[in-house]
């Protein structure tokens, strides 16, 4: 490898990023805009406002004995700042005031709570001895950030009430009907999208490369480059390293903005660090999206509509888009590698799981297994059909 | 004896049905500045993509300064140095600076760099112009800047695709004057061009190619002589029953 060919590569891709005005846009002035309206939309400018929601509670659990479990954990659901809670009478009006919009979720205590709490409370450790119950929760599915808040604020509830501890570290005799593994509390509309805003900027990049290389193409440039010396090796290298470089830029700017706008993720440094290695892999993916667009495209116009295809579902199913997916398109983002992106900020930035967490380590896997992948299949695909 | 720089031999390429070179041989010596004339379509370009490695024959064999371009095209591309017909760079850089990229390609040491830049820019008229950018820049001055762009590494062997097209006439000399020092520094070059009188003043020997055939080949006064005409234009229309320009 010759670093005298790749350097200069390099500088020439991060020179037409500083002076052509579109890729100058998508690259940097894009992320900004997008980081600001979504601040200023929810949440994340103007007092740092808090969601609130309100939650309707049915108390199915007998008064007297043992009464003291259940007034324990609807202390602990009143005490959660963003729950505001509103106790029915019967589960069918909570079912109706649901319907009409007028509370965002239901919690329904059932008959053996209480039960359930003493006995695991007396065997905590022997599973076998304890009286299994299942809180019910409806959550309003019209509200995204309702889906994805409410629960792990009951689970938090729950926890706190039948161990003592704010995250349930062990099972317990009872569940709740949907749980999420969300340990989230007092969190912004803002924060729970910014960890799909990192990825949703970086995804861009499909339609730059693609645009560029097309370009090239269509000018003889890559023609011209390919007469000298350069291997594709060097060439694939430079395109790598630029792109890279571009989605560093990309997401720290975005995170800056985020940070001015009164974004504080959870963690480190360390943290931190991860989120852009994530960003920094997942950049290379969007790449080999962008060559399999240049080799499917006649044009640069083209390539900006064939781009379409992979940013779409990229972007509907696997960052903030996407938060409030039906249980059918959530097991479809499972094939976009987006989802994995974000899904491991998200346990970053918002769950505050630490960087050894096995989930994160899985996402980051499969970011990275599915960034080469995907780069590998751009970049035989451009080699063999796409250079002409 | 010494080995020609350049050798075909019965090169035949064909694209989706067209022959674009049919059953082609030539040798051009080391040192020789050789001129391919022919009309549009005739198939000169595709001899130079081929001669470079960018094309691969149907059949035939490509030698540059010994080497198999099917199976070395590498180390043919250390050695070569290719002006293509449309001017070629990236309107975002100035001039300077497209120079500056190809020259980091081709591994010109840095050292000598700057030098070798500044002395193109000087020879081509561009140094004032040279930090512009390209896109603000004339068809004749982007012209200069593709010449430039192919010469900048020093290469042995230099293949120029209708370097002057479209230039004015002053530009067209400087090129031409250009031209002539590489010959005379020892380079091997292949030109293609339209323009006779450019092949007839600059060429030692010229080729005339028609259909992908080669229809004739020696020295201009050689082909003059033979068919008794008064320039290369005569001689073309006297081989083919038309001018030249008209396929242009």
């Amino acid at each position: 490898m010759n670093f005298q060919r790749v350097s200069a590569l390099v500088k020439k891709d991060l020179k037409r990023l500083v002076r052509e005005p579109s890729a100058l846009f998508m690259i940097i002035l894009f992320p900004i805009m997008l980081t600001l309206v979504f601040g200023l939309a929810f949440g994340g400018i103007g007092g740092n406002q808090t969601v609130t929601y309100q939650v309707g509670l049915v108390n199915n659990s007998p008064l007297g004995q043992s009464s003291n479990w259940t007034q324990r954990f609807i202390g602990n659901l009143a005490s959660v700042e963003i729950l505001k809670i509103q106790p029915y009478s019967d589960n069918a009006t909570a079912q109706d005031d649901l319907i009409q919009g007028k509370i965002s979720a239901v919690i329904i205590i059932p008959q053996d709570f209480s039960r359930s709490c003493d006995s695991f409370e007396s065997a905590p450790t022997d599973p076998n001895l304890w009286t299994n119950t299942t809180l019910q929760v409806y959550v309003d599915s019209g509200s995204m950030f309702a889906t994805q808040a409410i629960t792990p604020l009951i689970q938090q509830a729950l926890a706190t009430t039948i161990t003592g501890q704010q995250v349930k570290s062990t099972s317990t005799s009872i569940q709740i009907s949907s749980p999420s593994l969300v340990q989230a509390s007092n969190t912004t509309a803002f924060e729970f999208m910014m960890p799909g805003i990192f990825a949703f900027a970086s995804i861009f990049l499909t339609m730059i490369v693609a645009q560029s290389f097309t370009l090239d193409r269509d000018c003889g440039l890559l023609k011209r480059i390919n007469i000298t010396p350069t291997t594709a090796t060097e060439f694939m290298s430079s395109q790598a390293i630029s792109n890279m470089i571009e989605a560093l830029i990309q997401a720290s700017v975005v995170f800056a903005m985020a940070f001015a706008i009164g974004y504080r993720p959870k963690g480190d440094i360390s943290t931190l660090a991860l989120a852009f290695v994530l960003v920094l892999v997942f950049s290379l993916c969007n790449v080999g999206f962008g060559l399999i667009t240049a080799t499917l495209a006649k044009s640069p116009g083209a390539a900006t509509g064939i781009a379409f295809l992979f940013i779409m579902p990229q972007m509907f199913l696997g960052t903030f888009v996407g938060a409030s997916l039906s249980q059918s398109a959530q097991s479809i983002s499972r094939f976009v590698p987006s989802y994995y992106v974000t899904d491991a900020l998200t346990s970053l930035f918002l769950r505050g799981a630490p960087i050894t967490s096995p989930s994160v380590l899985v996402d980051l896997a499969v970011t990275v297994v599915c960034s080469a992948a995907v780069l590998m299949i751009g970049v035989v695909l451009f080699k063999k059909y796409g250079k002409a | 004896m010494e080995m020609p720089e350049i050798v075909v031999e019965n090169l035949t390429k064909r694209f989706e049905g067209v022959t674009a070179l049919d059953s082609l041989s030539l040798e051009i010596k080391k040192g020789e500045l050789f001129g391919l004339l022919g009309p549009n379509g005739a198939g000169k370009t595709t001899l130079i993509n081929l001669l470079c490695g960018l094309v691969e024959p149907t059949s035939g064999s490509v030698y540059v300064a010994g080497h198999d371009v099917r199976r070395e095209a590498a180390k043919v591309k250390e050695l070569i140095g290719v002006c293509p017909q449309d001017a070629t760079a990236y309107s975002f850089l100035s001039g300077r600076e497209n120079v500056e990229l190809f020259a980091n390609l081709e591994s010109v040491p840095k050292a000598k760099l700057k030098e070798s830049i500044d002395e193109l820019l000087e020879r081509m008229s561009l140094t004032e112009d040279a930090d512009r950018r390209l896109g603000r820049y004339s068809g004749g001055m982007k012209r200069r800047i593709n010449l430039i762009i192919a010469l900048v590494h020093d290469p042995e062997i230099a293949f120029l695709d209708e370097p002057t097209v479209a230039m004015d006439p002053q530009s067209r000399r400087a090129v031409w004057g250009f031209i002539k020092d590489l010959e005379r520094n020892g380079k091997t070059i292949m030109l293609t061009t339209h323009y006779m009188e450019e092949a007839q003043e600059l060429c030692d020997r010229v080729g005339i190619i028609d259909h992908g055939k080669l229809i004739a080949l020696g020295t201009p006064a050689q082909l003059i002589d033979k068919f008794q005409a008064k320039n290369l234009e005569d001689v073309f229309i006297e081989l083919t029953g038309r001018k030249i320009r008209e396929e242009i």
